[in-house]
């Protein structure tokens, strides 16, 4: 049973957002990581790029597997988690602490679209 | 040697040889006479061995291989017949060995001959009007047929049809070569009998649809008894079939895709004509169309005209799409294998391969879940083990398998299934080897429950164990500098 | 019976009962009966293996196998004896694909081997697992050139081999690329020329050395420029002169590509050949095709296995690379076996006995009066002249004496009428250059 949890927003291809005032934290959800298995290289846009809801904005790759990320929401990329370019298996570890970019979200309504944990958990079975 | 495990440049001893060249008997001239800032600086990192080192070596690497001469190698989708060694024999002749692309079409009659023989007798099993021999592979054979597909369309000035549409339990191959050629794809999902869809494939059909590309039997081994209405559907609404030959082995005699309704194929002649996989290739993709698309075969074709075989280099053709002619000598040996198989025995290849794939599964189908009732053609796919109480995956029985001196199935495709078997025994394997098979797949069904543990472990009397693929991938050592650089 | 099939009577009567079938028709049931064939292929009775070797002799005999004095991506050097013994073994030749690494650890060590073997040659820093030919390879470059820099467009040298520029044509149309061709000047990619057409949709420069003349190119100067573009600088390179020639990444390259037929593969009218593709580290997720990794088994054993296999076409389906999936595996065995015969002392042998053969042979031919130089430039083992002779007919006389060569480059583009190709390796004797050059000096 993977783990959902409270306070972060969830898309249906399994990315969560955690709002931290202007800014959005990106991740991959505990379900998704376990899906793919060790995940050996993480792919992610450079600082300023910009990254829209539903679109792709990187990958994330394992040794059998791979899945394009898609963003939850629109907006720019102010920092990306350097740590993971080196240790990406730390996203099998924790995948809700293993954020992998930072956004300036440009449309706060994105959200509204996104899913609450309950929601969630329905899918990620 | 027992354990051996060099790489080649670990035997490497300055100044040793493995060569012998002709003397110069030219004076005057030397390389360095070049601009040195034409040459390399330093040389290359190659081993400097002698040639019993170089002979005990690839001997030595080679018994850690396992061939289809070694034992039954079920491998679903991949066809892994008997290789026979006369056409290996007539491979190495001279006559074929020696003559250069480039010569003029007069001094090559004999491999024209065999190009023109061969596309002729592959358009007449599959139903087609002709064939090109250029592609190199199955996967250059789907992106040449769909180079045609495209082609044909925009020579009608039809230059909406952008999609082509690829059922979910296609090989992989089937969507990237589709979008290596510039199209869109449409997957469409599969009936819970795992054949296509009618009532998706209604929905995805429109005037946007280039074609669509099919295997049939298909990836689960299930005929696809729709299959003249399917193409039907296409064909009205203006798509072209295209049949990815794959799974060919299983009609020979018996249906020919050209008469379902297929505009369009390639044929694995590594697969269905037996030439050796070589470790995964060379290959031979051969491409076959129906009349009308025959003016868009890539150049250049091979004609016969008044007995004499020449080239034709057609101006409405997709172009070239090999630098030459495809793979020579792997068409060549393709061509002695349909003579030696001659009318009355090629088309005994599906019903053999059949009986063999039905045997095996209703042998196996207490023991492994088996998906999808019914007969099965050339291959049959189950999903695991009937009882996955104790944990025991697809993986650890295919593992566990080569402990038993047989190769694996192919595991974990179709991806329609989580726990895919996919058995292939193809026409060339008797009763007795099935039997042996069967033995011990029940014997591993038998250890999956008593012994868990030790499955999740096998192999365990293969050269190595199970390898730590994590590692392999996260420290990308692709080279033997790169070992060097990591073990300092 | 026959030999291929060991189904007996009773065989096929013991499978029918546990199948639980009076008939083997009840199998194939759910085939239309519309579209049932049900009659004999148009192909002849089975052979007798007397009578297939007595066809197939016949049929050679229909091919005339000539000295080759020409090359043009087809290179006649000399095949080791060694080699043939070695890619016979069953457990290489039958083999599949090695997706089961603890049986397959032969011909991923061989792989990991042909991996070191090309980097060293072309000095990057990976390479795949083999490309069917140097045509397609340099494709495939051209993609990944398209991938990394999300642009459509390529740079081309007309000095490339128009057999590699056919096949890049074909590629770019249907992938929706474009290709437009840089000039040569004095045979060679001309440096103005490539600084008019660069801009920001450039995905990739291609050049070819030695190229479609046989002319060493010099690219001093052209890496700075395609890098300040932010294009790919890639290289196609016949892998057996780079045991002696300035490599890809001696001239910054981002990718090197090109044919390993040259690495004494018989010329069998055109295939099965080898191509390569290696680049720099950076671009490894982007290539295409099987590359093979070290690791280490459970009890630590040192051992080799497929790596990076979410780029390929099974995982990534239409997101993939490249919709490769075969290789040509058993001719990287092929050129890793010679690489490893030759050593880097045969290699360079080879290049100068072929070296010193070409450029006898272009001075007796020049010295004949008959042919004259097309360009001043400097080339290793194959050379173009001008001839004010008629071409069929010098290859007429050529063919008459056995021999195959003066490829006439006119045949590829009209705009090289009579200029033909020769070439030499270390193969073709002292006498044998004397010979041609008789036979050629004496027309008129």
């Amino acid at each position: 049973m993977s783990k959902v949890l409270e306070g972060y927003f969830y898309a249906e291809s399994h990315e969560w957002a955690k709002k931290e005032n202007q800014f959005a934290y990106i991740g991959i959800t505990d379900f998704a990581q376990a899906q793919l298995g060790n995940v050996v290289f993480v792919d992610l846009p450079e600082v300023g790029a910009l990254v829209k809801k539903g679109k792709e904005f990187g990958a994330v790759e394992s040794v059998k597997a791979a899945s394009d990320l898609i963003s939850p929401v629109s907006g720019k990329v102010v920092e990306i988690n350097e740590d993971l370019v080196g240790e990406p298996e730390v996203i099998n570890q924790d995948a809700f602490a293993s954020w992998l970019i930072k956004v300036e979200i440009s449309n706060p309504a994105d959200f509204n679209d996104l899913m609450s944990a309950e929601a969630y958990k329905n899918i990620a079975k | 040697m027992k354990n051996y495990d060099r790489l080649i440049f670990e035997l490497s001893v300055k100044g040793r040889t493995g060569y012998s060249l002709p003397k110069c008997e030219i004076n005057n001239y030397a390389l360095n006479d070049l601009n040195s800032t034409l040459l390399r600086t330093e040389q290359p990192d190659l081993p400097e061995v002698s040639e019993l080192d170089v002979i005990r070596h690839y001997t030595n690497i080679s018994h850690k291989n396992f061939g289809v001469e070694t034992g039954f190698y079920p491998l679903g989708s991949c066809t892994m017949k008997y290789n026979p060694k006369i056409n290996e024999e007539i491979a190495a002749m001279k006559a074929f060995n020696s003559v250069h692309p480039l010569q003029s079409a007069s001094e090559v009659q004999g491999v024209l001959k065999i190009y023109y023989e061969l596309q002729a007798m592959l358009a007449d099993i599959s139903g087609l009007a002709a064939y090109t021999l250029n592609p190199f592979a199955g996967a250059h054979g789907e992106l040449t047929g769909l180079m045609i597909m495209k082609e044909y369309h925009l020579q009608r000035k039809d230059f909406k049809r952008t999609k082509v549409i690829v059922p979910d339990s296609a090989h992989g191959t089937n969507p990237a070569s589709a979008s290596i050629c510039g199209f869109e794809i449409i997957e469409i999902k599969s009936t819970q009998e795992g054949t296509v869809d009618l009532e998706q494939l209604k929905l995805a059909l429109s005037d946007e649809v280039a074609g669509m590309m099919l295997t049939n039997p298909n990836t689960l081994g299930i005929f696809e008894n729709n299959i003249i209405e399917i193409s039907k559907l296409v064909h009205d609404a203006g798509g072209l079939m295209y049949y990815d030959g794959a799974n060919l082995n299983a009609l020979l005699g018996k249906v020919r895709p050209g008469d379902m309704g297929f505009d369009i194929m390639h044929i694995n002649l590594h697969k269905t004509f037996s030439t050796p996989h070589g470790g995964g290739g060379p290959g031979s993709g051969p491409v076959g169309v129906k009349e009308f698309l025959v003016p868009y075969l890539p150049n250049p074709q091979v004609k016969l005209l008044d007995g004499h075989y020449y080239f034709n280099w057609n101006q409405d053709s997709i172009g070239s799409v090999s630098g030459f002619y495809g793979n020579f000598k792997v068409w060549l040996r393709a061509y002695v294998y349909i003579l030696t198989l001659g009318k009355e025995n090629l088309k005994l290849v599906g019903e053999y391969s059949t009986l063999n794939a039905n045997y095996v599964r209703v042998n196996l189908e207490d023991d492994f879940y088996l998906p999808i009732k019914g007969f099965s053609m050339h291959e049959c796919v189950f999903d695991g083990l009937k009882d996955q109480s104790s944990g025991v995956t697809t993986l650890d029985v295919a593992k566990r398998l080569l402990d038993y001196g047989f190769h694996a199935p192919t595991i974990y495709f179709p991806l329609l299934f989580h726990q895919s078997i996919m058995i292939e025994p193809t026409e060339t394997e008797s009763k007795q080897t099935l039997d042996d098979f069967i033995a011990v797949m029940k014997k591993v069904a038998e250890e999956a429950k008593n012994d868990p543990q030790m499955m999740k472990l096998a192999p365990h009397t293969t050269p190595i164990s199970r390898i730590d693929e994590v590692y392999a991938a996260k420290k990308m050592i692709l080279t033997y500098k790169d070992y060097l650089k990591e073990n300092r | 019976m026959f030999k291929y099939f060991p189904h007996t009577e009773a065989d096929i009567e013991q499978m029918k009962q546990a199948i639980g079938i009076q008939s083997t028709e009840c199998m194939f049931q759910a085939i239309p009966s519309a579209v049932r064939y049900q009659k004999d292929y148009h192909v002849p009775s089975s052979m007798s293996e007397v009578e297939l070797r007595n066809h197939l002799e016949e049929i050679g005999r229909l091919n005339q196998t000539k000295t080759i004095f020409s090359g043009l991506g087809a290179y006649d050097h000399y095949e080791p004896s060694v080699i043939n013994h070695i890619i016979s073994r069953q457990e290489f030749l039958t083999s599949y694909t090695p997706y089961q690494p603890e049986i397959s650890q032969g011909t991923l060590t061989y792989i990991f081997e042909y991996q070191s073997m090309i980097t060293s040659l072309t000095g990057m820093d990976v390479s795949n697992a083999s490309m069917y030919d140097g045509p397609t390879a340099t494709a495939e470059a051209m993609f990944m050139a398209e991938a990394i820099t999300k642009r459509k467009k390529i740079l081309v040298s007309e000095t490339v081999n128009p057999n590699v520029i056919s096949v890049l044509k074909t590629y770019a149309k249907y992938k929706g690329l474009e290709i437009e061709f840089i000039n040569h000047k004095q045979g060679s990619v001309d440096l103005d020329d490539l600084k008019l057409k660069l801009n920001d949709t450039i995905a990739g420069v291609i050049v070819q050395k030695p190229n479609f003349f046989g002319i060493i190119e010099d690219y001093q100067g052209f890496s700075e420029l395609v890098h300040a573009n932010n294009s790919l600088w890639i290289i196609n390179a016949d892998i057996s002169t780079l045991g002696v020639l300035r490599t890809p990444t001696e001239d910054d390259a981002d990718i090197a590509c090109g044919e390993c037929q040259s690495l004494g593969m018989p010329v069998a009218f055109g295939g099965p050949y080898l191509g390569y593709l290696a680049a720099k580290k950076v671009h490894v997720r982007k290539m295409p095709g099987r590359i093979c990794g070290q690791s280490f088994d459970r009890n630590h054993l040192r051992s080799f296995v497929l790596t990076l296999q979410a780029r390929e076409q099974h995982i990534r389906r239409e997101k993939a690379n490249s919709n490769i999936c075969s290789n040509q595996s058993l001719l990287a065995l092929y050129a890793t076996v010679y690489l490893s015969l030759m050593g880097p002392s045969g290699l360079k042998e080879v290049n100068e006995l072929s070296y010193i053969g070409a450029h006898y042979l272009y001075d007796q031919l020049i010295a004949t009066k008959n042919f004259t130089p097309v360009f001043n430039q400097p080339f290793l083992k194959e050379f173009v002249v001008h001839t004010h002779l008629n071409v069929k007919m010098i290859q007429k006389q050529l063919a008459d004496h056995g021999i195959f060569g003066a490829v006439h480059l006119g045949d590829f583009d009209e705009r090289y009428e009579n200029v033909i190709n020769f070439c030499v390796t270390e193969k073709r004797t002292k006498a044998e250059i004397d010979q041609l050059v008789k036979i050629l000096g004496g027309l008129s």
